[in-house]
């Protein structure tokens, strides 16, 4: 074991042990000393990450992922909307050789990378975007959902194309290897190997914030809705949520057992239909708002409805938050999905470009419309603007609540029982999530320091801390260190990107013309 | 009838079957052909480690298939002068026996009676399946 491996431990633990002491001598609360200490740490790297353009509000990190999704839409001609059909037919096994069954199918690994990335962004992410950007937050998170759908078929592609095999037939792929392999190929092995680390760097934080602490943050702040508000046992109590989730992400992850994970898995599919069946109902409840919904969705995304920044904190809360959910250009779907058997890659990418779709597209809108339709949003009865709540930064909604909340009251404004549903699905998404997450994490951790127990060990017990931390923190230092991680992850993915996507084109090209002189069959069903 | 070729579905536990068939194959100068499905849906859920981890679980799972359930069965057949072909596959059971079945346009199909539980009962068993689908004349051996 190294220094290098030891060290963010012991400065972790440095950090926080004499402060744990401090809160038992009726100094601040333990949530309030890990907020402090965690959000002086991570303060400077989120700065940078959301920095704006010179003279405006923009931050640079958004046009990024808007103009990288942008260059993929363009360049392989809009195939998000051309190969749409042909995604379906390959996940329905439609193109599946019978002689592989028992291999991942498109299927499995579009289900396992939706299930890391169906989470929260659907549901706490959507109603931070509302609340803080207005209704047109939604226009341009569709569009961000739908442009998005173009980088994750470029990356997931490559994830397949340039994964590692082993002797013992398990598989590793991802950024770090379509970096590393795929760059040093075309020559720029340096580069390639530079971007490859500090990819693995930014997904370890990755894994930590938005895939854990987050989730954790806003599984509790559900659980605390539920359990009485302000009056229930765990308000400002978050570090007990968290260590009961930590356990069992422990259990799981450094145990062994995988029944409980198999279990989520099984779950979480059936929470996200209830999710968004008891969604559509509430709609057609309200069919008659629906043709407004839109109208003040359209309204919000052009023109000023009373949120701060205008049509452009709209189009900020928009993308920030589709790129939250989805995670396109992220990079980390292209771990989950490099593991399908096929002798084509470009058909995992077609495959994968359905994520966004139902990610962005169906379910975090069905949240925008459930959160503007039931009207918890304040609005001016005058006007017809939303009232803004200069305090909490946001529009003033019912009952004062943000995040997880909001989408909670949203629901319960139809269905009075709803938050109770909506409390298990959040703990489910958040622990599924969390597991793919610490998978994703993991591989990180394994590519910069080796494979090895006890380094997977030390990944895994990090890991743990920080679900603790997570669900100990305010929202708004958690959700501005989640964001950060993530985006800094597509900053270095997209640069690769670029680099390798006429490498995609080739494959693409070739395999649309054997599809079309029928080279490649259908297999009958 | 010279040239009959019987599929014996062979779920790994109940030998009767098997020894059944070949008796019958014997009498009548037929061949058998031994398959046995391991239960694998393309649409069940995994994690992500499991994903990674896929390809090698099933080389391993049809390695004991084969040296557990398979070669032993071959192994008892030897000496009976039935001529004897097997395969093992992943997928839905009843569907990969029917599918077999026509592939190989065998005659008769021979299936254990696995599975007598009430659930079974309720949510239909391998000789249930076979026998509202089966496309040739099924004998299922109790």
């Amino acid at each position: 074991m190294s220094y290098r491996m030891i060290a963010p431990v012991l400065a972790l633990l440095s950090l926080l042990l004499p402060r744990f002491a401090a809160a038992q001598n009726g100094a601040p609360s333990i949530d309030e000393q890990i907020n402090a200490t965690v959000g002086a740490v991570t303060g400077p790297f989120v700065s940078f990450i959301f920095a704006p353009f010179p003279g405006t509000t923009f931050p640079w990190i958004v046009m990024w992922l808007v103009v990288g999704a942008t260059v993929f839409t363009i360049y392989f001609g809009f195939i998000q909307f051309r190969a749409f059909a042909h995604s379906i037919a390959l996940v329905k096994g439609d193109y599946s050789d019978p002689n592989d069954a028992g291999e991942v199918s498109h299927f499995q690994a579009l289900a396992t990378a939706l299930s890391g990335t169906v989470g929260l962004g659907n549901i706490a992410g959507v109603a931070v975007a509302v609340s803080i950007g207005g209704p047109g937050a939604t226009f341009w998170m569709i569009l961000a959902g739908l442009m998005g759908m173009a980088s994750k078929f470029t990356e997931c592609t490559l994830g397949v194309k340039y994964r590692n095999e082993y002797a013992d037939g398990s598989v590793s792929g991802g950024p770090m290897y379509y970096l590393t392999k795929g760059m040093g190929e075309q020559g720029r092995g340096a580069i390639g190997r530079v971007l490859a680390v500090l990819f693995a760097i930014f997904c370890i934080l990755g894994s930590w914030g938005g895939g854990n602490m987050f989730q954790a943050n806003q599984a509790h702040a559900q659980l605390v809705n539920i359990t009485g508000g302000e009056s229930s046992f765990l308000s400002g109590n978050g570090w007990i949520t968290g260590v009961v989730i930590a356990t069992i992400v422990f259990i799981v992850i450094v145990g062994g057992i995988k029944s409980i994970a198999k279990v989520t898995e099984k779950v979480v599919p059936f929470m996200a239909l209830i999710y968004v069946g008891a969604a559509v109902v509430i709609l057609i409840m309200n069919a008659d708002k629906i043709g407004w919904a839109f109208g003040q969705i359209f309204a919000g995304a052009f023109t000023d409805v009373g949120v701060a920044g205008g049509l452009v904190g709209a189009l900020i809360q928009g993308f920030k938050r589709a790129a939250f959910s989805n995670e396109a250009g992220v990079g980390s779907a292209a771990i989950a999905h490099s593991a399908v058997r096929t002798k084509e890659p470009i058909t995992e990418g077609f495959v994968s470009l359905l994520e966004p779709f139902i990610d962005t597209v169906v379910i975090c809108t069905m949240t925008a419309l459930v959160i503007v339709i039931t009207g918890v949003l304040n609005t001016d009865p005058e006007t017809g603007r939303y009232l803004w709540d200069a305090e909490a930064g946001r529009i003033a909604t019912a009952g004062g609540v943000g995040g997880v909340e909001l989408t909670s009251a949203a629901f319960e404004s139809s269905f009075s029982w709803f938050p109770f549903i909506l409390a298990i699905a959040v703990v489910l998404f958040a622990f599924s999530t969390m597991i793919s997450w610490s998978y994703y994490g993991l591989k990180a951790w394994t590519y910069l320091f080796g494979e090895g127990k006890v380094t997977e060990l030390i990944f895994k017990i990090l890991f743990c801390i920080f679900v603790v931390i997570g669900a100990a923190m305010n929202l708004g230092p958690v959700i501005d260190f989640s964001d950060a991680a993530i985006f800094a992850m597509a900053v270095v993915n997209i640069i690769g990107l670029y680099f390798l996507m006429p490498i995609v084109k080739a494959e693409l090209n070739s395999y649309l013309d054997r599809l079309k002189s029928g080279e490649i069959k259908r297999y009958a069903h | 009838m010279p040239g009959q070729l019987f599929l014996v579905a062979y779920d790994g536990e109940d030998g009767g079957v098997v020894s059944y068939a070949a008796d019958h194959a014997k009498t009548m100068g037929a061949s058998l052909h031994v398959l046995h499905v391991l239960e694998w849906s393309p649409y069940s859920f995994l994690t992500p480690e499991e994903l990674a981890e896929r390809h090698k679980r099933r080389t391993e799972e049809l390695a004991r298939a084969n040296d557990i359930v398979m070669a032993p069965i071959l192994k008892s057949l030897n000496g009976t002068g039935v001529e004897v072909s097997s395969d093992i596959r992943y997928g839905n059971v009843v569907d990969l026996i029917i599918g077999t079945a026509k592939d190989k346009e065998a005659d008769m199909i021979f299936v254990g009676r696995s599975g007598n539980s009430l659930a079974d009962r309720v949510f239909g068993s391998v000789p249930i399946g076979l026998a509202q689908a089966a496309p040739v004349a099924t004998v299922i051996v109790p």
